[in-house]
């Protein structure tokens, strides 16, 4: 891990956690929005983490943000930063100045929507900035606003360049939602695992009991297989940008996805009943691990993607395809 | 736990190149069934080129046979050989263990007497570990070498040696003096290098499932061993044979072992399509990558002298979860009818192969609870 993306994750690991555990996932739940929280990550420059610097920006690199992305998965912080983040690379790379506030990306079902100022679209290769007019409010089953906009014609336009293409909003989703699974996969294991050694049955911690210890044990490896999916795929974007990353990026949304599927089911299985409740923290990023599957496409989704151009190449050029991509 | 990408080695893009180059030569003599086994076949002559080429002992000195490679570079060969199905079992064990054990631990004298032969394809070397009441617990094992004038003489019984009756040496872990009383079974172990053609070593090989001979009985019956036949410290065999495992458990052997029914699966797929057959390819092709990232995220910390023995058992764990899949996806998507021959004959070797996947180099219980201790459980 470099320097600056060590002390970042640092910063954004205190801010967040400060915050006040799953209180501030409540609020939202309740319709609001955690203004300290967001300004917090605001102060330290993290809405124009992606932007270079000579556009004013800090100039992360992509692997760095999708580390800072997996420190909110952790969490399950119930701010749009990492959309934001997204939505202002974007714009700059399509040569619009970056407008303050909150970035809502697309406008159906557009994450925490109704507390954005300005939405960006794209249409091929053409992005538009748009004030946020009114929003229909919505939710995916991890609670978090999911909101049809209104939103008034567009105030600024530009063209992507072609390393991030037509698709660019999708796949960077995919790789934010990717990076907080690896998050929240990494926080359910550690629940989980404290759990284990502190339930008492039959005279003992349950994970003294082998059929636990192997099940976490599973875990483990689908957590270690997400975070390197991740990396991956982030180091692909910064080595090809995002168009050419949809490979990568595709590995890591369906790892994720199969990930979170086996990860939610085993850790509701080693906290049984007292993970179903509504007053235990688990379900927070159980439910959040089930909406991140679907957002950004979901594991089946980009399989069928992945699986149809593999299927077009050709079993003698799937090996070396693959490692014809090494960064 | 942690994975680190490393960066891809300079130069590795033409060292596949030439790889492929040789591959594709050698491998039109391969059988389906020599591609299934892989690294569990066993073709002296084969091994002798890769020898001769270079890709043997790649990161050891030149004084000893080695090349001064890079062990990312070695990574490259090793994936370029397995994704090919190549027989690679005869130099397999000696590269990936043996070798860079004597090379760590081991005197000069066995440094210089056995290193080069290795390198060169010409030494085979098996794994002396098992025994009848020795599996899981490793520690239990009774084989013991005694203290004689000018060496140690051996008795006792190893099982399940992979090429043991085709192999020129065993390293061989056994009892040199008696577990202390309530104290750690682990200590009074040690490791020898053993000539099989000793006298008082009879092999007896065992069939496999398959009908293949691949593993065998090897009985030591007072066999006299030099003094200079023990490797590393007296006594410290539990600690060496462990820290062998990093490098046993982690490299592409653990998830691409069903890699080349992958490759013929595609074609077979695109010849006959099956609705939906995608999703099921894509979700092996995203955990094939998943994985590679993987294994050379613990080859970056193997050659930057870390030791991943967690992370290592992390990858073996996904990998055998992965690759006794593989075929069985296959199965789901394929009549065999609509198969070409080669493809049915490729998977019905690798049914019979995939039990072995989660066995032979510890079992999956055994790695899962290595990571459950690491993650505070035990
Ligand atoms: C193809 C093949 C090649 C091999 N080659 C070699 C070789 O070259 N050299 C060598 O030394 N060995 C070799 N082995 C042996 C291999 O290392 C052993 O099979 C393995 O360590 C398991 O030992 P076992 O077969 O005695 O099974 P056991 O230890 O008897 O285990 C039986 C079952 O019980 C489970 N079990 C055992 N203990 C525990 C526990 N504490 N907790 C939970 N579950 C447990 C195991 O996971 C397994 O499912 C080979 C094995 C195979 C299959």
């Amino acid at each position: 891990m470099n320097e600056l993306r060590g002390i970042l994750v640092e910063q954004v690991e205190r801010l967040v956690a400060d915050a006040g555990g799953v209180a501030p996932l409540r609020e939202v739940e309740a319709g609001g929005f955690p203004q300290a929280l967001w300004d917090g990550l605001s102060e330290q420059g993290l809405a124009l983490a992606l932007v270079p610097e000579e556009a004013g920006g800090v100039g992360l690199s992509w692997g760095d943000a999708a580390a800072l992305w997996q420190v909110l998965g952790q969490h399950g912080a119930p701010v749009p930063m990492a959309e934001t983040m997204l939505g202002a690379a974007l714009l700059s790379a399509a040569g619009v100045e970056v407008p303050d506030g909150v970035l809502a990306l697309g406008e159906k079902g557009a994450p925490f929507g109704r507390h954005a100022t300005n939405a960006v679209k794209l249409d091929g290769a053409r992005l538009t900035l748009h004030a946020v007019e009114g929003a229909t409010p919505g939710a995916n089953i991890g609670r978090e606003p999911r909101d049809d906009l209104t939103l008034a014609p567009r105030s600024a336009a530009g063209i992507l360049p072609n390393s991030h293409g037509p698709r660019a909003l999708r796949l960077g989703l995919a790789l934010i939602r990717a990076a907080q699974i690896a998050g929240a996969m990494e926080r359910i294991l550690a629940l989980a695992v404290d759990w284990a050694n502190t339930r008492k049955q039959f005279g003992r911690p349950i994970g003294k009991f082998q059929a636990v210890q192997q099940q976490l044990a599973a875990m483990a490896g689908e957590v270690a297989a997400v975070q390197v999916a991740v990396s991956n795929a982030a180091r692909a974007v910064d080595a090809r940008g995002l168009a050419e990353a949809a490979f990568e990026i595709g590995c890591a949304k369906v790892v994720a996805g199969e990930a979170a599927t086996f990860g939610a089911a085993t850790a509701h299985q080693v906290f049984a009943a007292i993970g179903i409740t509504e007053d235990h923290e688990l379900h927070h990023f159980t439910r959040r691990l089930w909406a991140w599957r679907e957002e950004g496409g979901t594991d089946r989704a980009w399989a069928a993607e992945i699986g149809k151009l593999a299927l077009a190449r050709g079993g003698a050029n799937l090996w070396p395809d693959l490692t014809a991509r090494d960064a | 736990m942690r994975f680190d990408l490393p960066d891809t080695p300079p130069g590795a893009e033409a060292l596949r190149a030439e790889l492929r180059a040789f591959l594709a030569e050698a491998g039109r003599a391969w059988t389906p069934e020599i591609r299934a086994r892989s690294w569990m076949g066993f073709d002296r002559d084969f091994s002798r080129e890769v020898g001769a080429r270079g890709w043997i002992g790649m990161t050891w000195p030149k004084a000893y046979g080695g090349h001064e490679r890079s062990g990312l570079e070695r990574v490259v060969v090793l994936e370029e050989m397995l994704a090919a199905g190549a027989p690679v079992g005869a130099h397999w064990i000696g590269d990936r263990q043996s070798g860079p054990l004597i090379l760590r631990l081991g005197t000069e004298e066995q440094r210089r007497r056995i290193l080069p032969g290795i390198a060169r394809g010409e030494l085979a070397f098996c794994i002396g570990l098992s025994e009848p009441d020795a599996g899981s617990d490793l520690a239990n094992l009774r084989t013991k070498a005694e203290r004689v004038p000018g060496g140690w003489k051996l008795n006792g019984r190893k099982i399940w040696t992979t090429f043991a009756h085709k192999s020129d040496y065993m390293i061989a872990l056994v009892r040199t003096s008696p577990a202390p009383e309530g104290g750690s079974r682990h200590a009074g172990l040690s490791q020898f290098l053993v000539d099989l053609r000793l006298s008082g070593i009879s092999i007896r090989p065992i069939r496999d499932l398959a009908g293949a001979d691949s593993f065998n009985e090897v009985t030591f019956d007072d066999v006299m061993l030099k003094e200079d036949d023990l490797v590393g410290a007296e006594g410290a065999g539990w600690a060496q044979a462990t820290s062998e495992l990093a490098f046993e458990r982690s490299g592409p052997d653990r998830y691409l072992s069903s890699y080349p029914a992958l490759s013929l699966g595609l074609d077979a797929l695109a010849a006959n399509p099956v609705p939906g057959a995608e999703v099921t390819v894509g979700r092996m092709v995203a955990r094939l990558s998943a994985l590679r990232g993987m294994s050379l995220s613990v080859g970056g910390m193997l050659e930057r002298g870390e030791d991943p023995a967690v992370e290592a058992a992390l990858v073996k764990d996904v990998g055998n979860v992965f690759e006794q899949a593989l075929p069985e996806h296959l199965r789901g998507l394929l009549d065999p009818e609509d198969s070409p021959a080669e493809l049915r004959a490729l998977l019905a070797a690798l049914t019979q192969l995939t039990p072995t996947f989660s066995l032979r180099g510890g079992t999956r219980e055994i790695l899962r609870g290595i990571i459950a201790r690491d993650l505070g459980l035990r």
